[in-house]
């Protein structure tokens, strides 16, 4: 079973690793026909996560990469030669069928291959193209190279993340690459909208820097406004609450190993309800003005009632009287024993052709008409040929033979 | 490259939108798309009103920089959702949209009789898209939340922070649960929006920002899902499962830079070696010679030859340390071009601040200046995340005052 909500888009794909490949996903996850060009000689490693860990078990190679899988569900996989002429001809017909091209090469590498966009619109008049890459391909940077660390990095978002006088504690994976696949999705899809109103293609120049600026937050306006820069003494200090200002809110220390508890008191209702709680009588906490002014004292009276307490117990009290507060989970808390996140179905198991059976992320939407389906594991190199070269284009099984014995496909 | 006028992909699509915290990115992001979203507040204005920082650090309904950020390019309306006449000139307005944003504690327009299911059952066409905590019925949907405690229940903050593990993992910082919920928002109306063109119906979604948290930590997720394994932080690092070695050095002028993965191939040590040179650096890098021998090796170092064979890890290590000694000893900025231009990928830790004022994002029209013409001035603001010519993102005009746009109110029938 498919989902039918995007059914009727097919996207000529060649994203990869994350910051791509994340984009076509939530349209796969929604039945939009992906299919994704893979090089044949290379084994499609120009996404290295074909081959990378994490693994199911011992084996290894371009069909065990952990990632590439979770990355992929639900697309079709096609292998082109693109140094032959023929696998050419065969990326122009797929092209003509598309709605949209999508990559994340860097800069230039699809225009080398032979596919920049005006040979792409000589191909499909109405083409959407859609390119992704670090810095976008307009720009000083525009060769530049990145990865998620790095686009984070120059985006000013691992700055925002840490305590005073520490280096930046910054992001403990690629986020920019998970919201570099999900602005890339709502490039292709403001696109397509745009497509199916006018009947006009374009090239959405797409830049992982950019998208990771626009979600900086109000901190960008407190400097080009009030003139504060957010490199100044104290600051960051990103577990506290600048914007809006509330005290307490912080991470403490918990009981057990490496546990911790999240709380704050949005207003003083809450921290009434905090302090009767944890017994605190210091009249300096009254108000905010005084939370804010003796934050390190107040966060000592805090860790003192948490940190001999189980991190969910103590959340489970404080919500009970209507204070925000949560365990900092582990993976195995969040993955396997959080109540809601099995109802939600968020870690369903797809089926992939080598690995079996896998639990993947899920989609963190549901529609009340049409639901996204995950049930396809990631393609094999090459398992969607003949489905896409035979069933769409309409090559015979003797044809994709000659095809494939002569390094075509 | 600055936006142009022309109408965004979603002009003429119509979103009422419900003042909230989390939800109000998703408003900014359509809006920029060219939605006309019409945000509707209490009379007096929505609380997120008196959120820091404010105009010149004074308090006041126009003054809170939070709101201009979140509601730029958005109309402005007041309702009070607890006032039955209200109420029905809201099921009016949302008669008159494509799409209802909003991000209300479950159960509470149910109560009001202004849920999804009363509004759509004679509007079928309508897209209602509801950003919660928890999702609108599971066993958590009940519990408080906030940006801090989604972070830290969905995973982020469990990955996030230092090496030493006395200190608190780490909140990212700039409200980026709310934002992660708001970007699957987004997504969600424009998928239902291509649904609606084929079919004509419209539908309810149920946007869950602990499981959008939960699906976007990379490694942290796949590493338990396939090998049932546990990443750890690690300072400035991907939290790893097996301890990886350091990324960042403090340049010149006291700025971080990320030095990238060190170097393997041949071509890039001998850069390393030649910038070493330029820099006059040679001479005091005393592992320059292993850098010699690297950029004379046929093959590229790899990675499981590195603490295996003894040359390989000398090699390995001097890449590394050349690269780190040359961060430390030029500028963050000169270190950045320097290297990239090299071809070698690293980046330098900017300040929100530093991104508006360099040259590669000033050029592409990110920073975006937007008229406040009640203050007689204008101010930058952060700008658009992709350039889509024949369809700009662009900030329209600044947020609204308090119930500036009631007119629409009076157009209803």
């Amino acid at each position: 079973m498919k989902s039918e909500a995007l059914s009727h888009i097919r996207i000529c794909d060649f994203t990869g690793q994350l910051a791509g490949a994340g984009a076509t996903r939530w349209m796969a996850a929604f039945g939009a026909e992906i299919i994704r060009i893979e090089d044949p000689v290379r084994l499609g490693k120009w996404d290295v996560l074909r081959g990378t860990s994490p693994f199911v078990d011992e084996r290894r190679g371009h069909e065990f990469g952990g990632c590439f899988n979770n990355h992929n569900v639900e697309k079709l996989g096609v292998t082109l030669n693109l140094r032959t002429d023929r696998g050419k001809e065969l990326l122009t017909e797929i092209i003509a069928v598309s709605d949209a091209v999508t990559e994340n090469f860097a800069a230039g590498v699809l225009e080398r291959l032979g596919f920049g966009y005006q040979r792409l619109k000589e191909i499909k008049p109405d083409i959407l193209y859609v390119s992704n890459c670090g810095f976008g391909h307009v720009g000083p940077y525009r060769k530049y190279k990145t990865w998620g660390p790095i686009v984070q990095a120059c985006c000013g978002l691992t700055f925002t993340s840490g305590l005073p006088d520490m280096p930046s504690a910054g992001w403990g994976y690629s986020y920019m690459d998970h919201h570099g696949g999900n602005f890339m999705a709502m490039a292709i899809m403001a696109g397509l909208i745009h497509r199916s109103r006018t009947g006009e293609g374009q090239w959405i120049d797409m830049s992982c820097t950019d998208a990771g600026a626009t979600m900086l937050g109000p901190v960008a306006l407190d400097h080009t406004v009030n003139g504060r820069p957010l490199r100044r003494d104290g600051m960051p200090y990103s577990n506290r609450s600048q914007f809006p200002a509330m005290a307490p809110h912080g991470i403490y220390e918990a009981d057990g190993h490496d546990a911790w508890l999240a709380l704050a008191a949005r207003d003083d209702h809450d921290w009434q309800a905090i302090a009767e709680l944890m017994d605190i009588d210091d009249s300096r906490f009254d108000d905010l003005a005084g939370r804010l002014a003796h934050e390190d004292e107040l966060d000592d009276s805090v860790r003192a009632w948490t940190s001999g307490r189980d991190r969910f117990k103590a959340a489970a009290e404080l919500q009970a009287l209507g204070v925000a507060a949560a365990g900092v989970a582990k993976p195995v808390d969040r993955i396997d024993n959080d109540p809601n996140t099995e109802a939600w179905g968020l870690w369903p198991t797809v089926t992939h052709g080598e690995m079996g059976r896998v639990r993947v992320d899920g989609i963190p939407v549901h529609f009340s008409e049409t639901d996204w389906v995950l049930e396809r594991g990631g393609p094999l190199l090459g398992q969607h040929n003949r489905q896409i070269l035979g069933g769409l284009l309409g090559y015979s099984d003797a044809e994709l033979t000659d095809l494939a014995s002569e390094g075509v496909i | 490259m600055v936006g142009n006028d022309l109408p965004g992909a979603l002009s003429g699509i119509r979103v009422v939108e419900l003042a909230g915290e989390a939800s109000a990115f998703a408003g900014q992001m359509l809006a920029g798309m060219g939605a006309e979203v019409i945000v509707v507040e209490p009379p007096g204005g929505h609380h997120t009103r008196s959120f820091e920082p404010f105009l010149g650090d004074e308090p006041g309904p126009g003054r809170s920089l939070w709101w201009w950020h979140y509601n730029s390019s958005k109309l402005g309306v007041t309702l009070d959702l607890e006032d039955e006449a209200d109420q029905s000139r809201f099921r009016s307005l949302a008669d008159t949209a494509d799409v209802v944003l909003e991000s209300e504690r479950p159960g509470r327009l149910a109560d009001l009789g202004i849920d999804h299911d009363v509004l759509r059952a004679e509007h079928t066409e309508l897209i209602w898209v509801s950003l919660t905590p928890f999702g609108r019925t599971g066993p958590r949907s009940q519990e408080e939340s906030i940006d801090l405690t989604v972070l830290a229940a969905g995973g982020p903050a469990w990955s996030c922070g230092y090496d030493d593990h006395a200190i608190p993992p780490q909140r990212g910082g700039g409200n980026q649960g709310y934002h992660t919920g708001s970007v699957f928002a987004v997504l969600s109306v424009q998928t239902a929006l291509l649904v609606r063109e084929q079919t004509g119906q419209g539908q309810f979604v149920d946007v869950n920002m602990h499981a959008a948290v939960n699906v976007t930590t990379e490694f942290a997720s796949a590493e338990w899902l396939v090998a049932g394994q546990e990443v750890q932080r690690q300072t400035g690092r991907h939290a790893a499962v097996h301890p990886t070695t350091f990324v960042r050095a403090l340049a010149t002028d006291g700025i971080d830079v990320h030095t990238g993965f060190p170097p393997t191939k041949s071509k890039d040590f001998a850069v390393v070696l030649d910038w070493l040179t330029d820099l006059g650096l040679r001479d005091q890098f005393e592992e320059a010679f292993f850098l010699e021998i690297g950029a004379e090796r046929e093959e590229p170092l790899h990675l499981s030859m590195v603490g295996q064979d003894a040359e390989a890890t000398a090699i390995f290590g001097a890449g590394r340390d050349a690269v780190r000694f040359i961060a430390e000893n030029v500028t963050a900025y000169d270190f950045f071009i320097g290297a990239q231009d090299r071809g070698l990928a690293v980046g330098i830790i900017y300040s929100p601040e530093e991104v508006l004022a360099d040259p590669h994002f000033k050029e592409r029209g990110f920073p975006v200046e937007v008229e406040h013409e009640d203050l007689g001035r204008s101010f930058t603001y952060l700008g658009a995340p992709y350039i889509a010519p024949k369809s700009p993102f662009r900030i329209r005009h600044r947020a609204p005052h308090v119930g500036e746009h009631n007119q629409i109110l009076e157009t209803l029938t």
